[in-house]
C-alpha cells in the first residue's frame, strides 16, 4: 500500500468519513459541470427534494455540443439548444457560475478551468467527463464521474470511493525535436496497455515531466484514463507556481504565500511508498501515432502496422478488429497513410502552445489537395492569446478553418464530424469506433505539429522531416 | 433502498474485447436532458453494422438481463449514458473479465452489480448461453457464483461495492447527504476553501 505520496496525503486531507460499505466518503473541492452529463444530476436532485450544498465549489460552461462555425442561439440543432437552456437554467436556480458562450471565459471545462487559475494543487476535482485527469497536471486528485455522482457531490460536495493504489510512472531525460508531452503520453499507454491502469492513480515523476510546461503537463494527464488510470498527477513545483501566480482564482497575497507552503507539503516524500514504480527513457520516445481503434494501439511514425505474430496473444483479437476496421494491412508503414480530415484541438491538446507547435509547422505551406483541415481553440481566452499572436493568420493562410472554441470532432456531438469513411489526422485523445461522428469513420490520434504535418502533406509524416 | 443479493435471468453473451462507451451509445444519442428512451438506442452503429445479428437484436436474447462480456467493457467516456442504456433495454447485471472503472462506479450507483470471472471460466459461460438462451441463470452475490444448467463458475467484486449490494446501500445519495456537518467540518479544515471560492455566492 502506498505511503507518503501526494495521492495518500490529498486524500487523508479530504476524507469525511467511512462509510459502512467501507469505501470513503471523500469531499470534493472543485467540482465541474457541464451541459452533457449534469442535466438528469439535477432532475434527480429535484426528485429527492435536494439542494445543491456549496453552490460555490461548482463551475459550469459549455463545450460538447457548441457548434464551432455559426454559434448564434438558438442553435439549429433544437436538442443541442434544449440542452443549453437546461444548463442556464439549472446554474440561474442554484447559483452556480456559469460560463456562457460569449463571456470570455467559455471553452473546454478542462482548458477553462486550469487557465482561471481554478485548479489548483492539493485538491480534489471532480466532472463528469473521463478527461477530468487533466487537472492531475498541477498535483490535484482529479477524476471523471458518472451523473449519478454528479447528483452526489451536488447534493453532499462528497463522494463514495474506495481508495486507489499509486503506480509511479518515471520518464527522465530529454524529448527529442518533434517529440511531444502526446508522444510521452502515447508511448506510457502503448506500453502499460489500456487497462494497465485499472485500479491506480498514476504519479507522473522524473526530469522529463519536470521539465514540462504546466501545459505539456495537462496533455499527459489528461490522457490518463486512455491507459486506464482514472486520475494522474504531477507533483507541484516551481513551474505550476510561476502558471498559477496572478490567475483569476489563485490566492493573492499573504494568501500565496501560505498556499505556497501548503502545495510544497502536499508533494510525495522522498521516501515515499509506491505500490508500483515504471520506468521510462525519453531518448526512447518518437513521434507517436495510432493506427488501431484504441489509445493503446500505438506506434512510432517510421514503425510498420505491427503483425500479429508480434503481439501477445491478449492482444491479437482487438488487433485483428483494427486491422479491418482501419483497413491497414499488417507490416505496411504508417507513414505514407493518406488523410482526408486533420482536426486540432480538444482538451488534449486545444491550448495555446499546442496551437503554436502546429502554426510552427504550417507556417509558410499549403494544406494538401483534397485535405479539410481545421483548428479548434480550447476556449475563448485561447482563441484570443492565439489572436493576437497572429496565429489565426497563419493557419488561415495555409488554408486551415480557424473556429471557435468547443470539443468540436474529438466526440463529435456537435456538427463536426467525419463523413463516411474519412480517416482523420487528430490531436484529440480516442480513436475508438465511430468516435468521431461517423459509424465507419477511422481515427489516428498524434501530436498537434504531427496533424499539421499530415495536413501540408495529405498523408502521414514524420514531423522531424517539416521542422 | 433495495438490497441486491442476487439477480435471476436470462443471459446474453456479447463478445468482444475493449467494448468502449461510445459504442454502447454513440455521442449523438447524447444529446437530450433525460435518460429515457436511450434502451431503444443501445450499441446502434454496431447493430446497424450486423444487420440483425448483433445479439441485441437476436430473437433469443430477447428479454435476457444478465449481460456477459468480455476484457475491459465500458472503457472510455464516463457517459453514464452508457449503463443507463444497457440498463433501459433490460439489464439488471453484468459478468465480464473486467470493467472499466468509471463504468464499473456508475453501475454501482445505478444498483447494477459488475462481477468479473476469468477468460476461461467466462468462455465457458457463453458458450453455455449460446446454447441456452432461454434457461435463465443466477447470479448470487452472498456466494459469488454464477450458477447455469448444473455448473457454476466463481466470481468476483471489490469488497465495498459487494457490501453496498448485500446491504442495500448502494444508492451513497442519502448517506452523504447525512453527513452535513461532517462534511463542513472537513471543508473548514482545507486551506484552499477560503482563497478559491469559485464564487461569492
Amino acid at each position: 500500500m502506498s505511503k507518503g505520496t501526494l495521492f495518500d496525503k490529498v486524500w487523508d486531507l479530504h476524507t469525511v468519513s467511512t462509510l459502512p460499505s467501507g469505501q470513503t466518503q471523500l469531499f470534493i473541492g472543485l467540482h465541474l459541470i457541464h451541459e452533457v452529463t449534469s442535466p438528469q444530476a439535477f432532475a434527480m436532485l429535484r426528485d429527492r427534494g435536494l439542494k445543491v450544498l456549496f453552490p460555490e465549489r461548482t463551475v459550469a460552461t459549455v463545450d460538447h455540443i457548441v457548434p464551432t462555425d455559426n454559434q448564434a442561439r438558438p442553435f439549429r440543432d433544437d436538442m443541442a439548444e434544449e440542452m443549453m437552456r437546461a444548463i442556464e437554467e439549472n446554474t440561474k436556480a442554484n447559483q452556480i457560475t456559469f460560463y456562457n458562450i460569449g463571456s470570455g471565459n467559455q471553452g473546454v471545462v478542462h482548458v477553462i478551468a486550469p487557465e482561471q487559475g481554478l485548479t489548483q494543487p492539493g485538491m480534489t476535482i471532480a466532472c463528469g467527463d473521463s478527461h477530468t485527469s487533466t487537472h492531475g497536471a498541477f498535483g490535484a486528485i482529479a477524476f471523471g464521474i458518472g451523473t449519478s455522482q454528479v447528483r452526489d457531490v451536488l447534493a453532499s460536495q462528497t463522494l463514495a470511493l474506495s481508495k486507489l493504489k499509486v503506480r509511479k510512472i518515471e520518464v527522465n531525460g530529454k524529448l527529442s525535436p518533434g517529440v511531444y508531452a502526446k508522444d510521452v503520453i502515447l508511448h506510457i499507454i502503448r506500453k502499460l496497455g489500456v487497462t494497465g491502469g485499472v485500479g491506480y492513480a498514476y504519479e507522473y515523476a522524473g526530469s522529463t515531466f519536470e521539465q514540462m510546461s504546466m501545459e505539456e503537463r495537462m496533455t499527459v494527464c489528461n490522457m490518463a484514463i486512455e491507459g486506464g488510470a482514472r486520475c494522474g498527477y504531477v507533483n507541484p513545483d516551481q513551474v505550476t507556481f510561476d502558471y498559477l501566480k496572478d490567475r483569476d482564482f489563485a490566492p493573492k497575497g499573504v494568501e500565496w504565500d501560505q498556499a505556497v507552503a501548503w502545495w510544497q507539503s502536499i508533494h510525495s516524500d522522498a521516501d515515499a511508498e509506491y505500490d508500483d514504480v515504471v520506468v521510462f527513457d525519453a531518448a526512447e520516445i518518437s513521434p507517436t501515432v495510432t493506427w488501431g481503434i484504441t489509445p493503446g494501439q500505438g506506434i512510432a511514425v517510421t514503425e510498420t502496422v505491427p503483425t500479429p505474430d508480434s503481439l501477445s496473444a491478449a492482444d491479437r483479437e482487438i488487433a485483428a478488429e483494427a486491422y479491418k476496421y482501419m483497413d491497414l494491412q499488417p507490416g505496411t508503414p504508417i507513414q505514407g497513410t493518406p488523410i482526408d480530415v486533420c482536426f486540432i484541438g480538444s482538451c488534449t491538446n486545444g491550448r495555446l502552445s499546442d496551437l503554436r507547435e502546429a502554426a510552427q509547422v504550417a507556417k509558410g505551406r499549403q494544406v494538401a489537395a483534397g485535405v479539410k483541415a481545421f483548428v479548434v481553440p480550447g476556449s475563448e481566452r485561447v482563441k484570443q492569446e492565439a489572436e493576437a499572436e497572429g496565429l489565426d493568420k497563419i493557419f488561415a493562410a495555409a488554408g486551415f478553418e480557424w473556429r471557435e472554441a468547443g470539443c468540436s470532432m474529438c466526440l463529435a456531438m456537435n456538427p463536426d464530424k467525419l463523413q463516411g469513411r474519412q480517416i482523420s489526422a487528430s490531436s484529440s485523445n480516442r480513436n475508438f469506433k465511430g468516435r468521431q461522428g461517423s459509424a465507419s469513420g477511422r481515427t489516428l490520434l498524434m501530436s498537434p505539429a504531427m496533424v499539421a504535418a499530415a495536413a501540408v502533406t495529405g498523408t502521414v509524416t514524420d514531423v522531424r522531416e517539416l521542422l | 433502498m433495495s438490497q441486491v443479493k442476487s439477480v435471476v435471468g436470462r443471459g446474453i453473451p456479447l463478445m468482444g474485447n475493449d467494448i468502449d462507451t461510445d459504442r454502447i451509445i454513440p455521442a449523438r444519442f447524447l444529446r437530450c436532458v433525460t435518460f429515457d428512451g436511450l434502451g431503444a438506442q443501445v450499441f446502434a452503429d454496431d447493430r446497424t453494422q450486423l444487420n440483425g445479428q448483433h445479439p441485441f437484436d437476436q430473437p433469443q436474447y430477447q428479454g435476457a438481463e444478465i449481460l456477459v462480456v468480455n476484457r475491459n467493457f465500458g472503457c472510455g467516456s464516463s457517459r453514464e449514458h452508457a449503463p443507463q442504456a444497457i440498463a433501459k433495454w433490460g439489464i439488471k447485471a453484468l459478468v465480464g473479465e473486467s470493467f472499466a472503472e468509471i463504468f464499473f462506479g456508475n453501475c454501482v450507483a445505478m444498483g447494477i452489480p459488475c462481477v468479473t470471472a476469468n477468460p476461461t471460466d467466462l468462455q465457458q459461460l457463453q458458450d453455455w448461453l449460446a446454447a441456452n438462451p432461454q434457461t435463465a441463470i443466477e447470479l448470487n452475490l452472498e456466494t459469488l457464483q454464477v450458477n447455469f444448467g448444473d455448473a457454476n463458475i466463481p466470481v468476483t467484486m471489490g469488497g465495498g461495492a459487494r457490501n453496498m449490494f448485500l446491504s442495500g446501500t448502494w444508492d451513497a445519495c442519502g448517506q452523504l447527504v447525512a453527513q452535513a456537518e461532517q462534511i463542513r467540518q472537513t471543508a473548514s479544515k482545507l486551506p484552499y476553501v477560503a482563497w478559491s471560492r469559485a464564487s461569492s455566492v
